[in-house]
């Protein structure tokens, strides 16, 4: 049966299961979040395990070069790249973390939050997950107003009547 | 002369895609927004942006790195 939306075209549905926080990965699931409410598409997002900390009232995200072959920065021209033992060092997140942040600026791409506060705007739904709430101890109040928290069935009964479901 | 004029330059995708939609809900049905941006992406993304939610991309030209978009409200 064809639905249709509000402006009369094909009311379309999509799920994101978020699973990643790091800085980094937290910009696909926004950034199609995002486009796909501005192209008329009904989103939900569920927040699970290392994804659920992106609804944290106050987000402090960060990005490791540990482990992630492909992470090379831009720097006077070259590509850099650090080998794993550098990566150990303390301090080296925190100044990849600067770095990152200051490109996310420098070359005019949202910040998570900005993206994060659009996806509120658009009406996106926000689903936490239950579990990892017990898991890593956190609150309901911990967590940005308007979400809705529950379990992998409230994700399924979403998902089975969507277009799009996507796992990132 | 378009209705609504929207400065996106120096923004990065989702951006422009993101302000020009809230922008058309200030264009009258018929009416058109004109968008400014430099994202390279934003060629495709416009073209696509309007095939999906059924408005027209009347004008679409580039000067000088700068991409100037003219989008007619459908509904």
């Amino acid at each position: 049966m064809a639905q249709t939306n509000a402006s009369g075209g094909n009311a379309k549905n999509m799920t994101i299961i978020v699973t990643k926080g790091s800085l980094d990965w937290a910009y696909p699931p926004f950034i199609l979040a995002t486009t796909a409410a501005a192209m008329g598409v009904d989103v939900t997002m569920f927040f699970t395990f290392y994804g659920l900390p992106l609804l944290l009232k106050k987000l402090d995200l960060q990005v490791t070069p540990m482990g992630n072959a492909a992470m090379k920065m831009p720097l006077l021209g070259m590509h850099m790249t650090m080998p794993n033992i550098v990566n150990m060092i303390p301090g080296v997140d925190a100044a990849a973390t600067v770095m990152m942040k200051n490109l996310i600026k420098k070359k005019g791409v949202a910040s998570i939050d900005e993206l994060r506060e659009a996806a509120i705007d658009s009406d996106v739904q926000m689903i936490g997950c239950q579990m990892t709430m017990d898991l890593f101890e956190y609150s309901k109040d911990d967590m940005i107003p308007g979400i809705k928290v529950g379990g992998a069935a409230t994700y399924m009964e979403q998902a089975l009547k969507s277009d799009i479901n996507l796992f990132i | 002369m378009a209705d609504v004029f929207l400065d996106a330059k120096g923004l990065n995708c989702p951006l422009p895609i993101l302000k020009a939609k809230k922008a058309l809900k200030d264009v009258p049905v018929g009416g058109t927004l004109e968008v400014l941006a430099t994202d390279a992406g934003a060629v495709a993304d416009f073209g696509a942006f309007c095939r999906a939610t059924g408005n027209t991309l009347q004008e679409n030209s580039v000067d000088g790195g700068v991409y100037r978009f003219v989008i007619r409200r459908s509904e």
